[in-house]
Formats: structure tokens, C-alpha cells, sequence
């Protein structure tokens, strides 16, 4: 029988690997627990709100991009908007050309994984480096990240230096802060050569034009601190009615993704350098990003768009911690990605229509979100759509006939009777390959069909 | 997970055995109506019931689980509870039906049905107001909060009732808000995860040595103990009603 892709993927995971993810993933979820629990007295009830905040945003996106947009010009950046993937990967390189920039310094950001800007880049001549350490591993491994926040989850330390020692970042050493110090260095220079500096948002306010990033290394703020252009790529759902909003959005982004009550960088960014306020990127542009978004929008699984990327869901998925984040074959891994990764797809949605079968639907990843996302409800509403098109699930079962036994009652008690004479046969071998799988690896207990019924039935006469 | 806030708790009940209670577990079902009737219930076991219809709602075949949903609302007819000893087909019926059927006409139908519907352990705490169970049960258990009942009163109420029965321990294991692995059919088309799963739940679990292994749906422990069974080192498993059960049959 046809394996599922992710099953297939964690079979063959190397257990060095999975138990990595796993270890990183549970510590992750254990620190998100105790901050929270520690500094709230409820908790689940700010999840609650920023999910209101967040849905409020998203139904209201039509104002709020446009009031962003004002605000932003207002500022003095320039505001661009690409519908597609190809759009928005055009739109930099074309910024960049025009000003005859050669190199540029990137710092962390989803979006430009999503729309894959450095090979994009690479194609057109132009130099892109990735600042965030573990997105520069990545970079340098030609490999993908496998958590949204922490990219080399899936890495060892022997790993990353090995792949030092192969850059010629100096001799083999697998000192956690000498590879740091290394990394440190190298990127000085990068970032004073740099000509332009690419960031993505976590936030943008409608009300004020105010950029929000959050980092724990500081690269994003020295990305921006030489180059003379600042680009951001920003998905549209990422803006927020106003400022007020953050309070609740920033105190819980960083509790979920990294149990931190408050990253270690957060910057707001009002604009480009002005003759008040000298300092920073003389150019600012911001690249508004649909890439499927709006029909996402328009969607029944419109509340994927509150997603504020803090990986709490991954970390907490019995599945993720299983197969890790490379067997969703996407840019967003884990119980978000499951149902993100199909929806951005747009017409290619069957490629990836198997993601969302990659669940126990245990609802772990909706207990932690902090945006309160109902994601096995979007899963399988996901897996309905996947029935409807057709798109192929290896290992699902047909339902067709269990349904017309589940309503025919006389069927239904002939059947649990009858089965019985499964207790005589070695199930091993019933050619009923849903079984199978089951047999594999646990036993099934004694069937006793009907004994139930008639117990009820005795109890009643007396 | 949404749930009715205003659900009826009247005394007599009908019972939803579910289809693993009546394929396999029927010691749970028969511990189900006697401890309902103990609380003082008349239980009414309507005999056309079949399946909450989960397996084709999992699938995404929501065509064919609507299909078994709509004769499970015809066999609940009326105002009464519907109780169900297992969480994971209680949120079907209180939570997937509503879902599945957002877009149909008949969606008021099946509503009231969700309106109506108890996880065990929810209506006897929460519903009718029980604090504390009789009898004994000298044991030391695990107990796996089943993942269907996140969000609901369920893992609490049944946590309580164990809690308060003499001579019974509840211990502590870690990744406590793990999934054991099952999922329905996830466990047959993704056979290798469910596995490592449940090995890992086992694991924590048996660390330290229960005497049993407790949960609140069949499912879950049908899973783990064949597991445990198949890798040769089985355990033995409870519904948390069988020991409610016994509680009262040791009260004397």
C-alpha cells in the first residue's frame, strides 16, 4: 500500500534528528507553560483577546491596509503591493537595481522564505546574506529551516561546525561561542558593505506607520544601522488596527515562541532618516505581500491569517516532534503549516492537500496559540476539501460503506454480532489491508459484538 | 471547543454506549448505566443507535459522516441528556456535527443535539453536581487526560471524582498534555508516528510504575494497551467508569 509522505518522512528520519526536534520542541513547550502561567493569572483568557484582535484585524483588512499605506507614506517610506510570489521577489530586486546595489544584509523573515527571495536574487546577480544565525547555517548548507523560529532545530552543534570549518570561518570548533564570535565577525563586514538592509515585520500599525520587529541576535537593527535602503517584505495580514494593540500582541508573541517575556530586540521603526532624526536607511520601502493571502481571506479558513508566527504550535505537535519540520515539504512546518502551506499553494492545493491528514487532531496546537487559531477545525475542513477534489490520501480508508452500515441499524446489529468470527481467525492474515497497519504494531482486543445490547435487554425484562 | 452553556441535566438519560462499547468494551458500557444509575439516573439505551459518525468525519468524506449523523439525530430524538463515556465521540456529537453541518439546512437539528449532549464524567460533576465518589479503590493510577475533552470541563470532573475515592493515587507522568498517538484512522494511515507516539505516552506513563492505566475514552486505551501488549510488556488499562464501579462494589 502508498504511504502517506509526512508517515513515510518520519519513518525514515534519522533518530539523532527526531529525538533533537523533540527534546528542543518539549523544552520549548515546558518554558512557554511556566512564563505564562507565572505571569498571568489567566492566560487563556489574553489568548482569547488577541485571537478577537487579530480576527478583528483580518475582517477589517480592506481599511486597515489602506490606512497603513497613508501612514506609512506619511512617514516617507514607499509603500509597494505584489499579488504574486514572482511580484514581490521583482519588486526587490527592481528597488535594488535601480539603485545600483550589489550586496545586501537580510535579516530573519518568513515571508521572504516563502517567496524564496535569495535564489530569486542570486539569479539576478545580486548578493544576499542572511544575518540571523541560524539562518545563516541554513544559507550556507543550502538547506531549509525546519521551525519558524528556530531554524536549525534539526542541527547539532558538530553539524554547524563542520560547515564553518568548510566556509573557511576558520578551523574545526564546536564551541557553541566560538562559533557565535566567528559568525559575529564575518557579519560586521557584511553589514558595512551592505548596500541595502531587508527585514520583514512582525507588526505594522494602520494608525501610525510604525514597523514592528522583534529579534533576540540584534542583526534586523544592524541590517538597518549602514545601508542607505531598507526593504520590507510584509504579508498583508500582518497589519493591526494601532500601537494600543501591541500590548497584548508583543507580551504574548514572545512568551509563545521562546518563553521570553519579552524578546531581547524590539524595534519600532517610524520611517526612513529625516533631517530631525539622521539616523537609519535614507530609503525606506515597504513591499506588501498577498501571495494567495486574499483568498485565503475570502476562504472558510480565513482564521489562519491571525497567525503571528511564534512556533508554539510546532513545539507542542506530537507529530512535528515525530517527523520534524522537513517532512511538510514547505516554507511553514507543523499543525500551522498543515494548514497555511495547501492554502498558499492556491491551484496546486492537491500537491499538498496531505498535509492536514498529518494530525491526531489532539487540539494541543489550539491549547497553546496565542492568537487562539482553531486549527484541527481548519484541518479538517482542509481534509473535507481534499475529499471533494479528489486529491490522492494513501492509508484513508473509503467511508461509502461504513456510512450506510453507521445508518441502517439491523445492519448495524447484524454486523457487530456476526464479526465475531473474527475471535477465530489469526486477523494476521485477513486480507483487510486497514487492518494491517494496525496489527503491525498492537493487538486488537476480543470482539463482543452485541453483548452489550443483550445485557440491556435482560436488565430491562427484570 | 465550543460547548452549550445551559445543557439540560435531568435524571433521566439516554445513554450513547458508542460503537467501540459495543463492538469491544462492553464492560465499560455496563459500567456507564450502573454508575448513572447509582447518581440516581434512569437510563434509556435507544437501540438504534449506531456511531457517532467520526470515522468519515476524520476521513474528510463529510457527505458520508453527515450521513450517519443525521440517523444518530433521528435516534436521539426529544429533550433529555445524551450521555457518552468517551470524549472523544461526546465533542463529535457537541462540536464535528455543528462543524460539519454549518452549511446544511438541518444544522438547528443537529445543534439541539449538541446542546444536549454530556462527556461522562462532565455530567456527573458538572451536570449533576457530584463532588465526591464512594467506595475504595486501593491503586495507584495514571491518568491520561483524553485530548477530545481540551477546553471542556471533562478531564477536571473525572480527575475529582478519582481523586476523591478512598485508597486511590493519581500520579503524575510527564508531557502530560501529550496525545497518546491514536487519532482514529490517523492510526492506520500513519501507522509509524501513532506508534512512536503511543510508545512515548507509554513510557511517561509507566515510569513510575502504576497499577493501572486510566483515561476517558476507550479509544485511547484500546491503542495503548494493544501497544503495550504487541511490544510484550502489557498493562493493564481502565476506563475511569469501570473504577467507579468497583469503588462501589467495594463500598460494602
Amino acid at each position: 500500500m502508498a504511504e502517506q509522505k509526512v508517515e513515510l518522512f518520519a519513518r525514515r528520519l534519522d533518530r539523532g534528528v527526531q529525538q533533537a526536534v523533540h527534546s528542543n520542541s518539549a523544552a520549548g513547550t515546558e518554558k512557554r507553560y511556566t512564563v505564562l502561567g507565572t505571569d498571568y493569572s489567566a492566560p487563556d483568557d489574553l489568548r482569547r483577546l488577541a485571537g478577537q484582535i487579530r480576527q478583528h484585524a483580518i475582517e477589517h483588512l480592506d481599511t486597515y491596509l489602506e490606512q497603513a499605506e497613508q501612514s506609512l507614506k506619511r512617514q516617507g517610506a514607499h509603500v509597494h503591493y505584489a499579488v504574486t510570489a514572482e511580484d514581490a521577489c521583482r519588486a526587490v530586486s527592481d528597488i535594488l537595481q535601480k539603485a545600483g546595489a550589489k550586496k545586501v544584509v537580510k535579516s530573519k523573515s518568513m515571508i521572504s522564505e516563502e517567496i524564496h527571495l535569495n535564489d530569486h536574487l542570486g539569479s539576478v546577480g545580486i548578493e544576499s546574506v542572511e544575518t540571523d544565525l541560524g539562518e545563516y547555517i541554513i544559507q550556507i548548507d543550502g538547506d531549509h529551516p525546519s521551525h519558524i523560529v528556530k531554524p536549525i532545530i534539526h542541527k547539532n552543534r558538530r553539524d554547524i561546525a563542520k560547515s564553518f570549518e568548510r566556509e573557511g570561518l576558520g578551523d574545526y570548533n564546536d564551541d557553541p561561542e566560538t562559533i557565535t564570535r566567528r559568525a559575529r565577525v564575518f557579519m560586521r563586514d557584511k553589514y558595512l558593505q551592505a548596500d541595502a538592509g531587508i527585514t520583514g515585520a512582525n507588526f505594522v500599525s494602520a494608525e501610525t506607520g510604525r514597523l514592528v520587529l522583534v529579534t533576540n541576535e540584534g542583526n534586523s537593527r544592524f541590517c538597518l544601522a549602514a545601508p542607505k535602503i531598507h526593504i520590507a517584505l510584509v504579508g498583508i495580514e500582518k497589519v493591526i488596527p494601532s500601537d494600543a494593540e501591541l500590548a497584548v500582541l508583543l507580551n504574548l508573541l514572545g512568551r509563545s515562541a521562546t518563553g521570553q517575556q519579552l524578546t531581547v530586540y524590539t524595534e519600532f521603526i517610524n520611517g526612513p532618516a529625516r533631517t530631525d532624526r539622521p539616523s537609519g536607511p535614507q530609503e525606506m520601502h515597504v513591499i506588501f505581500v498577498d501571495n494567495e493571502r486574499s483568498q485565503i481571506l475570502a476562504s472558510d479558513c480565513r482564521e489562519i491569517l491571525r497567525c503571528i508566527r511564534c512556533g508554539a504550535c510546532l513545539n507542542v505537535c506530537p507529530v512535528y516532534r515525530q517527523a520534524s519540520g522537513h517532512a511538510y515539504r514547505s516554507v511553514y512546518p507543523g499543525p500551522v503549516g498543515a494548514v497555511l502551506s495547501p492554502l498558499l499553494a492556491g491551484k496546486n492545493f492537491k500537491q499538498l492537500a496531505d498535509l492536514p491528514k498529518a494530525s491526531s487532531l489532539c487540539g494541543a496546537c489550539n491549547e497553546v496559540c496565542p492568537v487562539d487559531i482553531p486549527i484541527p477545525d481548519l484541518l479538517l475542513k482542509l481534509r473535507n476539501r481534499g475529499h471533494e477534489e479528489h486529491a490522492p490520501s494513501p492509508g484513508t480508508p473509503p467511508m461509502g460503506a461504513f456510512a450506510k452500515l453507521a445508518s441502517s441499524p439491523m445492519l448495524w446489529r447484524f454486523a457487530m454480532k456476526s464479526n465475531k468470527v473474527m475471535n477465530l481467525v489469526p486477523l494476521e492474515k485477513l486480507p483487510l489491508p486497514y487492518l494491517q497497519p494496525w496489527l503491525k504494531t498492537r493487538t486488537l482486543p476480543e470482539w463482543r459484538g452485541g453483548e452489550f445490547r443483550s445485557w440491556m435487554k435482560d436488565r430491562r425484562k427484570k | 471547543m465550543t460547548h452549550s452553556p445551559s445543557r439540560p441535566n435531568g435524571r433521566t438519560v439516554q445513554l450513547m454506549a458508542t460503537c467501540l462499547c459495543d463492538a469491544f468494551f462492553d464492560d465499560v458500557a455496563k459500567a456507564t448505566v450502573e454508575v448513572l444509575e447509582h447518581a440516581g439516573c434512569e437510563v434509556e439505551f435507544p437501540e438504534n443507535q449506531t456511531c457517532c459518525g467520526q470515522p468519515a468525519f476524520n476521513c474528510g468524506d463529510w457527505p458520508a459522516s453527515r450521513e450517519v449523523m443525521r440517523h444518530t439525530t433521528r435516534v436521539f430524538e426529544g429533550d433529555k441528556p445524551v450521555i457518552v463515556p468517551s470524549g472523544s465521540c461526546a465533542a463529535m456529537l457537541f462540536h464535528g456535527a455543528p462543524l460539519e453541518f454549518e452549511k446544511e439546512k438541518d444544522l438547528p437539528t443537529v445543534q439541539k443535539l449538541a446542546n444536549r449532549t454530556w462527556e461522562l464524567a462532565d455530567f456527573l460533576v458538572n451536570g449533576l453536581g457530584i463532588e465526591k465518589w464512594p467506595g475504595r479503590f486501593p491503586a495507584r493510577i495514571a491518568f491520561h487526560r483524553a485530548c477530545h475533552t481540551r477546553g471542556t470541563g471533562s478531564g477536571e470532573a473525572a480527575l475529582k471524582l478519582l481523586q476523591s475515592i478512598d485508597g486511590l493515587e493519581v500520579i503524575p507522568f510527564g508531557e502530560a498534555e501529550q496525545c497518546c498517538g491514536f487519532g482514529g484512522t490517523f492510526s492506520v494511515s500513519f501507522p509509524h508516528v501513532s506508534s512512536s507516539m503511543g510508545c512515548l505516552k507509554l513510557e511517561h506513563m509507566t515510569a513510575s510504575n502504576p497499577d493501572f492505566i486510566v483515561s476517558g475514552d476507550m479509544s485511547c486505551l484500546m491503542h495503548l494497551g494493544g501497544l503495550a501488549d504487541r511490544g510484550g510488556q502489557p498493562v493493564k488499562t481502565l476506563h475511569f467508569v469501570q473504577i467507579l464501579q468497583s469503588a462501589l462494589h467495594r463500598h460494602g
